[in-house]
């Protein structure tokens, strides 16, 4: 929308103007760097939000209860008073590392194929879901097996039912939203199955999403089969053992006209693969140091591209602290003290950012690797313990965030670990 | 004489932590609450246990934006078993760009007290959509 206003090189780039990029430009902006550029594959600014209608989300950071739209104009409008309008149908298809400075490569039906050089790159594309491919569900390939988030799209945003029979496969939160949405939508949910013996979405949405309406939950289960000719008539379930394998008894099958699929996000890293940015094969995100930058020196990354969150609060907030660190760096005033690496340990399935800063503080992420009951979390250098909590539940499903004030200046690595309490 | 005590189970949805609930009430009131976190799991147990509420958002159709339906809510919870009327209803509702959050598109619907309101911005396309054909037949 800005396509006659389009500059040839920007302080800031910012990928993406979903909550992450949006949150980023901001906090870009408010530190003192004037000239950014955020671009957006989309017609609009929002992300997925926009078509995430339900509400809940904003308790952390409005201290209500908004929806995914109602999050999304905070921030659309904070940015406008900002001047900081996305540059909308706009995909970034290139990143090349020039050292010093990047440079992006830009398509859009306005300002046609364009190079923009920046001397900081902000990657916030968010993610995307895992589909068919992903799990390589057996049985024919009819039309009607989507995944939840397209069928979100598809009812939310163009008023389109995508069933009338339905079948979950997965309990991440889109899935069980979904099956709210499409039974007040009219249709008939008949059942989600989860694979693992706990569910992959909140509580909450347990239960308002599923016991409100009697929709029956088959933990442990999976689709064995899909069978439809043009469109799918029927999936097979079975129950399964403790390998993940089905078992041979207690099978059934339901007649479905659609089965949805919420088995999960990966990060969109396509891109940041091409500028050289290095993976971690548990996030599916960038690797990244005290500040959110990638080993790539001058390319950042936050929100869902970085590690799929469960709330958007906590994308809001890791974008900002990225934003306000690439500001940091562009004017050479990056906080000073040595890089030490955090460790991930017992029943910890990953945590986030790989390092930290001695004498700094830090905000660490991290995911348990199943559920478990009264644990403390432990957050120790070589030699002092930094934080401890006890927690009567964790679930994967719910990432902690803790802050520590300060890193110990002589500390040589931190580890963040789980220890079962006695009763 | 003794009261009867019923003692339930509930999962606290004021928010995202979903505390386990054990709520132990009379057919008149509750008589504690045990699990909840803070005082908004209290709050729930109570209406929970005698007059179950939910915030209720769905889409209404909208003409000459961009896009063609705009999500609304109602503004606070509203009785349960009014939700499938409250969709039904707004499914028979046709706004006309522009909208803004916090637009009124049913006031005080089903008598709930309650309005139902826009939570989403959209602007009127009609001219720019109409320029941009222009420069595509040029």
């Amino acid at each position: 929308m800005v396509g006659s206003k389009i500059v040839k090189s920007v302080d800031a780039l910012v990928i993406g103007a979903g909550p992450a990029g949006l949150a980023a430009a901001l906090a870009l902006k408010n530190s003192g760097i004037k000239n950014i550029l955020v671009v957006e594959r989309e017609s609009a600014p929002g992300g997925i939000l926009m078509q995430c209608i339900h509400n809940g989300f904003g308790l952390h950071r409005f201290k209500e209860e908004l929806t995914g739209p109602e999050y999304a104009e905070r921030y659309i409008d904070s940015a406008r008073k900002e001047d900081i309008i996305p540059l909308t149908n706009t995909a970034a298809i290139d990143i090349i590392d020039n050292g010093k400075t990047k440079t992006v490569v830009l398509l859009s039906e306005e300002i046609g194929l364009a190079s923009i050089k920046t001397k900081v790159v902000i990657l916030a594309m968010g993610c995307r879901e895992r589909n068919r491919g992903n799990i390589a569900i057996p049985g024919s390939r009819p039309a009607g097996v989507i995944t939840a988030g397209l069928a979100q799209k598809m009812t939310n945003l163009h008023g389109l039912l995508p069933g009338k029979k339905i079948v979950i496969l997965g309990s991440g939160d889109i899935g069980l939203i979904m099956a709210r949405r499409l039974t007040w939508e009219g249709s008939k949910v008949k059942a989600v199955v989860e694979v693992q013996p706990h569910p992959g979405g909140l509580n909450r949405n347990i239960v308002q999403c599923l016991n409100d309406f009697n929709i029956p939950l088959y933990l442990s289960h999976t689709i064995t089969n899909i069978t439809g000719d043009k469109r799918i008539r029927k999936v097979h379930i079975a129950p399964i053992d403790t390998h993940f394998d089905p078992k041979k008894t207690g099978n059934f099958t339901l007649s479905c006209d659609c089965l949805l699929l919420s088995v999960g996000l990966i990060p969109e890293n396509e891109l940041s693969l091409k500028a050289g940015v290095t993976l971690d094969p548990i996030t599916r995100g960038a690797v990244v140091g005290a500040d959110l930058m990638t080993n790539v020196p001058g390319i950042f990354s936050c929100g869902n591209v970085l590690q799929v969150h469960d709330l958007v609060d906590f994308v809001s907030e890791e974008a900002e602290y990225c934003g306000k660190a690439a500001a940091a760096y562009i004017k050479g005033t990056c906080k000073k003290g040595a890089q030490i690496p955090v460790k991930a340990g017992n029943l910890v399935r990953y945590v986030l950012p790989s390092k930290v800063r001695r004498g700094a503080e830090a905000l660490i992420s991290l995911r348990s690797m199943g559920p478990s009951k009264n644990v403390s979390i432990i957050i120790k250098t070589d030699t002092e313990v930094l934080y401890k909590a006890i927690h009567k539940k964790i679930f994967p499903s719910i990432m902690l965030r803790i802050p520590i004030k300060q890193i110990p200046a002589g500390a040589k690595h931190v580890e963040v670990f789980f220890e079962a309490e006695e009763k | 004489m003794k009261r009867k005590l019923t003692i339930k189970n509930l999962t606290c949805i004021a928010c995202p932590m979903g505390c386990d609930l054990e709520v132990t009430y009379t057919p008149e009131k509750i008589i504690e609450v045990k699990g909840n976190t803070c005082k908004r799991g209290i709050t729930y147990a109570e209406t929970e246990i005698f007059h179950p509420e939910r915030v209720v958002t769905t889409t209404v159709r909208v003409k000459g934006a961009r896009i063609e339906f705009v999500p609304v809510k109602t503004e606070k919870t509203i009785p349960k078993k009014l939700t499938h009327s409250v969709i039904k209803h707004a499914s028979g509702v046709t706004l006309k760009a522009p909208v803004k959050v916090g637009d009124i598109v049913i006031k005080n619907i089903l008598n709930s007290g309650v309005n139902l309101i826009v939570t989403r911005n959209l602007v009127c396309v009609n001219q720019k959509s109409k320029k941009r054909k222009r420069k595509k037949s040029s």
